[in-house]
């Protein structure tokens, strides 16, 4: 039988994802600026307040340390506490909370302390917000030792990795791609939580493989499309989980395809896709039949005007143009 | 409201808990003499934070705090892991870098952490740990746990940014946190006077609507009386409390510090004050100690110390194979 779906919106996936995850244990609780009588700086979280009260949807102050440090401490006191920082560039402010204590407590204290916090934050450019709420820096966080990385590009994702990063022991860090909140689709009408672990094939073929996450998944997708046309056929990887890294997931499209294009909305340099470049060098070197390419963001601070900001992404014509330049060179 | 206290002068009213105390600051100071001592051996090694001359505000706040009441320190918190109950044995071996240690040797001096006596580190982060404590705090405010959360850090945190978030954060939700100045008047070589515009301390927690109150932190009963009702007010008000104490180290910042920044007539001013001293001679006038009891006292510390450094040199190293542990749990805790 075919599966029941609805119509829904990524934001609101989000939000059934956070009250699902109210609902089902009475140690979450949900805390950020403006997560409670202003809905959520994205909406996310709108109607959560007077859906389960103030103590479990709580406003804070504007204090990015030190309420990510008040949610490690009550993840060490027994809690189960949900921290929202509006954006990646405002959770620069809670840096030294998020490396300094949570990645590090566990390995500290021999073992000692873990501390099973989620932190949420929206992520990514394309809204013409400029260069301080625009940045892609998961790829950062997923240098660090200690936390878990994941990016929900799907609705499934966006309903389902809260739960399965409320399950881990360890500190998780959530990212969802600002650009997606109003993406509308369809998804399962008893959707619910899912793995984290682990990346996902979005789309077959033989010729390349598209390695992405996050927002550039669509894009790599409307590549595949038009590039299956022209008779070049891609495996698309969703990565969702970027620290730790399936790699597996790769290698083995690569021993099938022979070519990988890494396609990441963060800077070129030390990026994401530099590691994943450097990892299928160092694993499957023997099965490319072409140099691993990588598209990335140009190394600019965001620009606002539009059609600046929009070269300075990763876009559809440019994945296109490489994937064919790899195979007929 | 701040309140100033000395009991200095007064009579002492409690003859054991008067010893206690005083064996408590004894193995702190003897403890950490020793340390230093194994430090030039090349036994212990990276940082060294000595708390020499600061005895009295760990002994005495912890005299103030239940089992289960939580604590939260700085990479200066040798003595605040003993007050809160832990064995020498587990944190001279943690110094030493062995496995045997309370944190396998993964924290070294600046990262105690126990859970049985809910010690929540050793941060090295100046300021790191208020965060931390506000959250353990909200954790016990949302689960009805009558339990205290004490946060001790150097007059240097209050310049940071997480001081005032952390403050203002306590007090907004009304959370029981004990927070404990220790001002010892130097961050590093940083006087006081050179680091903040008000010097007024306990004004600055004020500024957030906390209680405050300010105590000789050379005198370990006052702190203690200090923080007995610092503490019992958060207890019964949910609310935070901000306690200075005022005290000294009497050793450099660390073990690489020429002291450039201050003269050898005002240390030598303070070590005339020093917590330790000072209390032997208001017990001695009392009668309740004399010197073949005092040398009993330094004996048991010093067999006390003995062992603890024998059970380190005796305790294997961890297996290089486990280096990767514990960067993810090994099990589901839910
Ligand atoms: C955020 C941060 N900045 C700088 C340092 C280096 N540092 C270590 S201790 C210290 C002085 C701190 O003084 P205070 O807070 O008064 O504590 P005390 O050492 O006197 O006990 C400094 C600057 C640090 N560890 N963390």
């Amino acid at each position: 039988m075919a599966e029941q779906m609805r119509t829904i919106t990524y934001r609101d996936a989000v939000r059934e994802g956070l009250r699902e995850a109210l609902q089902k244990d009475e140690r979450v609780f949900l805390m950020g600026e403006d997560v409670g009588r202003y809905g959520g700086c994205f909406a996310a979280s709108k109607g959560l307040l007077e859906e389960f009260g103030p103590e479990r949807v709580r406003d804070t102050p504007l204090s990015e340390s030190t309420f990510t440090g008040a949610g490690i401490g009550a993840a060490l006191g027994g809690m189960r506490p949900i921290v929202e920082i509006m954006t990646v560039n405002f959770s620069l402010l809670a840096l030294d909370q998020i490396m300094n204590n949570a990645a590090t407590y566990l390995h500290m204290s021999g073992g000692l302390f873990n501390v099973p916090l989620v932190i949420r934050m929206a992520t990514g450019g394309g809204k013409q917000l400029a260069a301080q709420h625009s940045h892609s820096l998961e790829g950062w966080y997923a240098h660090i030792p200690g936390i878990k990385v994941l990016c929900a590009a799907t609705l499934e994702d966006a309903r389902g990795m809260l739960w399965g990063a409320l399950l881990d022991p360890d500190p998780v860090l959530l990212f969802e791609p600002s650009v997606l909140y109003a993406m509308e689709g369809e998804l399962a009408v008893d959707a619910g939580a899912v793995d984290i672990a682990g990346a996902r094939l979005h789309h077959e073929g033989r010729d390349l493989t598209l390695i992405t996450y996050g927002s550039c998944l669509y894009k790599c997708l409307d590549a595949a499309e038009q590039l299956e046309v022209s008779g070049i056929s891609c495996d698309v990887i969703d990565l969702r989980s970027l620290r730790p890294l399936d790699e597996e997931s790769f290698f083995t499209s690569v021993a099938k395809t022979h070519r990988a294009l890494i396609v990441d909305e963060g800077w070129r340099s030390g990026s994401l896709a530099a590691e994943i470049s450097a990892r299928i060098m160092e694993n499957a070197f023997y099965e490319l039949d072409a140099p691993v390419e990588r598209i990335c963001s140009v190394e600019v601070p965001m620009p606002y005007a539009k059609h600046m900001e929009e070269a300075a992404l990763p876009q559809v014509k440019t994945i296109v143009e490489t994937a064919r330049r790899m195979i007929h060179g | 409201m701040s309140h100033d206290r000395s009991t200095n002068g007064q009579p002492l009213t409690d003859r054991e808990q008067s010893l206690e105390f005083l064996r408590q600051m004894l193995r702190i100071r003897r403890f950490e003499e020793k340390s230093a001592e194994l430090y030039s051996a090349q036994k212990i090694r990276g940082f060294l934070h000595l708390y020499i001359g600061e005895e009295a505000v760990a002994v005495g706040v912890a005299g103030g705090l239940n089992k289960d009441d939580a604590l939260v320190a700085t990479y200066r918190e040798h003595g605040h892991a003993m007050v809160k109950g832990m064995a020498m044995n587990t944190i001279m071996a943690e110094m030493y870098g062995k496995v045997t240690g309370c944190c396998r040797g993964r924290g070294g001096s600046m990262h105690l952490f126990d859970a049985e006596h809910r010690l929540y580190g050793g941060n090295a982060i100046v300021g790191g740990g208020l965060p931390v404590a506000v959250g353990l705090a909200l954790a016990d405010q949302l689960q009805k746990n009558h339990r205290v959360t004490c946060c001790c850090f150097g007059e240097g945190a209050m310049a940071e940014g997480e001081f005032h978030e952390a403050l203002n954060l306590a007090a907004l939700w009304h959370l029981p946190v004990l927070f404990v100045c220790e001002n010892n008047y130097y961050a590093m070589g940083t006087a006081l006077i050179r680091s903040e515009a008000v010097v007024d301390l306990p004004s600055k927690a004020a500024s957030y609507g906390v209680e405050t109150a300010t105590v000789d932190g050379m005198d370990v009963i006052a702190v203690a009386e200090a923080a007995q009702q610092a503490a019992s007010q958060v207890r019964q008000n949910g609310g935070p409390f901000f306690l200075e104490c005022r005290t000294y180290r009497f050793r450099p910042h660390s073990m690489f510090d020429p002291e450039l920044y201050r003269s050898k007539q005002e240390v030598e001013g303070w070590k005339q004050r020093c917590p330790i001293e000072s209390l032997i001679r208001r017990i001695r006038e009392k009668g309740w100690i004399d010197d073949s009891r005092l040398g009993e006292l330094e004996g048991a510390v010093a067999a006390e110390i003995a062992a603890a450094v024998d059970y380190a040199e005796q305790s294997p190293w961890e297996s290089l194979e486990e280096l990767t542990r514990f960067v993810y749990s090994e099990s589901e805790v839910r």
